[in-house]
């Protein structure tokens, strides 16, 4: 095992994550353990983004449909389960599988026609689709169209998870969080994982190899839109409310934002840009009401400056510690 | 069917086509010859309306608040290009995208600064706030039909400029092959503020336009700009006569489509289901109508040659 900063410092970002709530606890501040446990929601959500944007190249404008899918599902089902007395529409593993099963198959639809187009096309035709399920949201009034739906209670987990404790959520989103770090670290180091890296880098090369190129970009389309729709589910939870506001174009471009800053096409990139888009938000809105005045000239600086994002300077950093360690067993010789 | 309604709603659709048409103009140039996604582009509508609503206030007269608005978008657009977005050319679509995203983010948060969060109003003079008798009897808005003029008139001088001047032909030569352009020695910077300052005039003009028919209200941009975004492609990104088709379109679809879908989802379903169902779809129908252009010609409807 080797030691260096990034891996230094990447390990303990994910023990530190683990150790949120006995730390909020210890200091009396229960109000981070919600501001982490969104951290760590956002955060499935990059990971998902990054498999088809980072590993795939495919710039997807509309990623916070699956949000809204998996918030949506609870939503419903606790409204129904409340109101209509329906038990089962309350049980959270339903909303998992549902959440999962019908993002899955957005992403069928949404991946099978959008992946015929390539370039501004498609980041375009991805934001008309997300734009779509926006004002389905809107317009269906039953389930409180603009203005939303409150939940009056957590997916229920029959006993096992009690969610209405913050806690439990906060460790379940952990858990569903390094659930996904570790297919992503799987499926990008697979045959397929290869695959879809290779249409990245030269799709015409893949092509005439032999790959069908499309299917494997749909299906990869199809597993992040799924894992998305579980960061719904969590999602929903954690604020106990869903609105069509999940799923608004800027959102897609937050998650777009979190995978970018952190480094794209690297496994811990978009857990690192969640925690820092969400810890800068924290700090800058502190600091002024106009927060966002800071933060999108932030944005530009480090499009046109930090190319691989905070990974990329992570991996600086390595560099720069290796020298000082071959400089200083030079001096020992 | 109410005809006159029929009329009235293809009249403002025209309208807003009109609008959609001055932006989507300057997004696909500067797309097709830069090749920038400016999501930013919003921002500068937003501008306009903002500097036609101040320059108002000053002036006493929207005229001269408009007159004076136009040159102030461009200057602003000018400056924008120079100082953030000339480093973007060169880059991937992606970075382009986050970066712009970023410029959105701030624009908004500086006119809530300066402007504060509530939106403006403004008052059209007297000439232009009433409404005209058109044929059968039917009155429009005045104010409305001098927007058509104008956006058709702006339209004739963008055909005029772009097929018949010598900076025309440089755009047109710029969006098939920009490195052969700059290769044969003209002065591609200079080629890119001017195609961006112009950009940025039409969107201050339709913004400025906007203005006294919509609240100006910070945001305003974003809505718009995801139309014009839809309007560029389904076009043909680069390409002025497919905006031009496809901003009509799109204007005709989305205004017509939000009056009468309720009464045409009526004739098949319930009541129930078509007041249910119908403000969803009719805002939908024009996202519904990218994909299946899109599904059929991956490239718009009027790819620009030698893309």
């Amino acid at each position: 095992m080797n030691f260096s900063p990034r891996t230094s410092i990447i390990a303990l970002l994910i023990i530190g994550l683990g150790a949120v709530p006995i730390i909020a606890a210890g200091i009396d501040e229960p109000f981070y353990t919600v501001l982490f446990s969104r951290m760590l929601i956002l955060s499935i959500g990059a990971v998902s983004l990054n498999l088809i944007l980072g590993f795939g190249g495919m710039v997807s404008f509309g990623h916070a449909v699956y949000l809204g899918i998996g918030s949506y599902v609870v939503g419903i089902g606790t409204f129904h389960a409340i109101e209509d007395g329906v038990q089962w529409m309350g049980n959270g593993f339903i909303h998992m599988g549902i959440a999962v099963g019908v993002s899955a198959l957005a992403g069928l639809v949404i991946g099978a026609i959008s992946l015929r187009t390539r370039g501004v096309y498609f980041i375009m035709i991805t934001l008309a689709f997300s734009q779509m399920f926006y004002f389905i949201a809107v317009g269906n009034e039953n389930y409180g169209g603009d203005d939303g739906l409150s939940l009056y209670m957590r997916s229920d987990f029959a006993g096992l998870l009690d969610l209405s404790n913050d806690n439990t959520l906060y460790y379940l989103n952990f858990v569903v969080l390094l659930a996904s770090l570790y297919i992503s670290h799987r499926l990008t180091n697979s045959r397929f994982g290869m695959v879809i890296r290779g249409t990245k880098s030269n799709e015409q090369r893949m092509k005439s190899i032999g790959f069908p190129v499309f299917r494997y970009r749909l299906v990869a389309f199809i597993i992040a839109g799924a894992i998305c729709g579980l960061a719904g589910v969590l999602s929903a939870n954690q604020t106990d409310f869903v609105s069509p506001a999940v799923m608004h174009w800027t959102r897609s471009g937050d998650l777009i934002i979190m995978t970018v800053l952190g480094g794209l096409g690297t496994l811990f990139g978009p857990v690192i840009g969640a925690v820092a888009f969400l810890f800068l938000e924290e700090l800058l809105s502190g600091f002024t009401e106009y927060w966002q005045l800071i933060f999108g000239p932030m944005l530009v600086l480090v499009v046109i400056f930090a190319r691989g994002g905070i990974d990329g300077m992570l991996v600086g950093l390595d560099r720069w510690w290796n020298r000082l360690n071959i400089i200083n067993k030079e001096g020992d010789l | 069917m109410n005809w006159i309604l029929l009329l009235e709603q293809t009249l403002n659709g025209f309208q807003f086509g009109i609008l959609l048409f001055l932006l989507a103009a300057g997004l696909t140039l500067i797309f097709g010859i830069m090749d920038l996604i400016n999501l930013a582009h919003g921002s500068l509508y937003m501008m306009g309306a903002y500097f036609a609503a101040t320059f108002t206030q000053w002036t006493d007269s929207f005229l001269l608040g408009a007159l004076l608005a136009l040159p102030a978008c461009m200057l602003f657009g000018v400056i924008l290009e120079r100082i953030a977005l000339r480093t973007l050319y060169t880059r991937s679509h992606l970075d382009q995208v986050l970066a712009t995203f970023g410029l959105i983010l701030f624009f908004n948060e500086f006119v809530r600064l300066i402007w504060g969060p509530i939106g403006l109003d403004i008052p059209l003079p007297g000439l232009l706030s009433g409404s005209v008798e058109l044929f059968f009897g039917i009155r429009y808005p005045a104010f409305r039909l001098v927007i058509i003029a104008v956006g058709i008139l702006v339209a004739f001088l963008l055909y005029l400029l772009v097929s018949k001047t010598r900076i025309g032909m440089l755009i047109r030569a710029g969006a098939s092959n920009r490195q052969m352009v700059s290769a044969l020695g003209i002065n591609i910077n200079l080629l890119y503020t001017i195609v961006f300052g112009l950009g940025a005039a039409l969107a201050g003009l339709a913004g400025l336009m906007a203005a006294p028919i919509m609240t100006v209200e910070i945001g305003m941009g974003e809505e718009i700009l995801i139309v014009t975004f839809v309007v560029i492609v389904i076009g043909g990104v680069g390409s002025i006569k497919g905006a031009f088709v496809a901003a009509l379109i799109v204007g005709f679809i989305d205004t017509v489509g939000r009056s009468f879908l309720p009464d045409i989802l009526g004739l098949f379903f319930s009541n129930d289901v078509a007041d249910t169902a119908a403000p969803a779809i009719s805002s939908m129908l024009i996202y519904i109508l990218m994909a299946l252009i899109l599904a059929i010609k991956p490239q718009g409807l009027f790819p620009p040659k030698g893309a």
